[in-house]
């Protein structure tokens, strides 16, 4: 394991020395976030090597104004909320949906649950809070079908799936010319297949490699990138291939894509991105939440002084935020960095204080 | 939030199956992976099995996880010590 530790660094030295500058790579995955922090691989980078924690947490990248949605229909009494847990703690205009205490605000582990939770509730109406990425989504849409199939009409989706490809394409061609390479999520390739990452290679010329989540694969994936930026060449790469193949998970795919279409939708800190937003398709909008109560999403604004957005384009560290660990911490989270665990700013602040180098 | 484990089928009726991973069971669907079989292992995330997983790479992950459970009993031994 030792030989394979050295010849990443022997590579990531050679990329530093080939480009004589700083290079920043960036991982767009939460989870790659969190491995790179706890496993201490920051500080053994070489000086030069920056990693850049991009949009890769739902939870994060979720828009203020779907946040308020989320609220908003928490007050109404004909209503159940059913999410995972991470957003539970994310701070709207007023308050969060854990702060409120509401009764009709249940964590549920997978979408399947959500629906179960309407058929034991025939008398309300559950909303599932659908964030996640490409991961997640088809879970989203599998239990649209079963709606549909099993004709549970107090069932509907509050849809904030996001797509990868899109917000990697908005941040090269608008929010960050700096970005050298990305580190690729694992799981959520294993749905798109490393393919789709095809685009950003060939319209950007950047270095786009898939990697597992285990320290080994984090080294590798990065010593991996070094290669091609040293070679001056763009290409994608995978080392995750136990489970990610270049087509990805057709079925998945299918399923999706039977059931949502992109749309142009807004991110935190990125905007308004063309195609970058999953909501059901035509046919399936008496299950689409917006629809079924009238609620218009339009972009929220953040006035807290939160800086999370510039965090998530890899514009500023977490501890250039003037909130950071003053009046930001885990247990009075701001920003939304901060409340998942997955958070750069989270991440940051349980394992990266006191670090000097890659900072 | 795209965390995903590995774990094994050992119940499966349609696309509806148990799964276990170091003793732990839970309720899965398998619908967006119609070629697994009994036994297989696979790959879960958010209540579904997204992939199937190489009996080896399955392993090393579950050897991971009994380290960090080893570790943290350990841990917790010698602060009791102290």
């Amino acid at each position: 394991m030792l030989n394979r530790i050295y010849e990443a660094q022997r590579l990531m030295g050679a990329a530093c020395e080939a480009l004589g500058r700083q290079i920043n790579i960036m991982e767009v995955c939460g989870t790659h976030t969190v491995s790179i922090f706890r496993n201490g691989i920051r500080t053994t980078l070489p000086e030069r090597l920056k990693m850049l924690s991009g949009p890769g947490c739902p939870v994060c990248v979720t828009d203020q104004g779907y946040i308020d949605i989320t609220l908003q229909l928490a007050d109404r009494d004909d209503c159940i909320i059913a999410t995972y847990g991470d957003m539970i703690r994310v701070p709207g205009k007023e308050g969060s949906l854990e702060t409120r205490h509401k009764p009709n605000v249940k964590v549920v582990l997978s979408s399947e649950d959500a629906l179960t939770l309407a058929k034991d509730n025939p008398e309300k109406t559950v909303v599932f809070i659908a964030v996640g990425f490409e991961t997640t989504a088809p879970a989203t849409a599998v239990a649209v079908a079963e709606a549909v199939q099993t004709g549970v009409d107090n069932f509907c989706v509050l849809s904030g799936h996001k797509l990868v490809v899109p917000a990697m394409e908005a941040l090269l061609s608008e929010k960050n010319h700096k970005i050298d390479a990305f580190l690729c999520p694992g799981h959520v390739s294993v749905i798109i297949g490393s393919d789709a990452y095809i685009p950003v290679v060939e319209r950007f010329r950047r270095p786009c490699v898939v990697a597992g989540f285990e320290p080994m694969q984090v080294i590798e994936g990065i010593g991996q990138i070094c290669r091609q930026l040293a070679e001056k060449t763009a290409k994608v790469g995978s080392i995750y291939d136990a489970v990610v193949t270049p087509e990805g998970n057709t079925t998945a795919q299918r399923i999706i894509s039977e059931y949502f279409q992109p749309v142009d939708g807004y991110w935190r800190g990125l905007g308004s991105i063309p195609n970058s937003t999953l909501k059901l398709k035509t046919k399936y909008s008496r299950f689409d939440a917006l629809k079924r109560f009238g609620v218009d999403e339009v972009p929220g604004e953040d006035l807290s002084g939160c800086r999370c957005g510039e965090v998530l384009c890899g514009l500023i560290d977490p501890t250039e935020c003037a909130l950071f660990e003053a009046k930001c911490t885990p247990d009075g989270p701001v920003g939304p960095c901060m409340v998942s665990s997955e958070g750069a700013c989270a991440a940051w602040y349980k394992y990266g204080r006191g670090q000097k180098r890659n900072s | 939030m795209c965390l995903a484990v590995p774990a094994r089928i050992v119940e499966m009726e349609n696309d509806k199956a148990v799964v276990d991973a170091l003793g732990n069971r839970w309720n899965v669907r398998t619908t967006l992976t119609p070629e697994v079989k009994m036994g297989d292992i696979v790959l879960i995330h958010a209540g579904f099995a997204i992939a199937k997983v190489d009996e080896e790479d399955a392993k090393e992950t579950w050897e991971l996880i009994a380290q960090f459970d080893e570790f943290q009993q350990k841990r917790d031994e010698s602060s009791k010590e102290s």
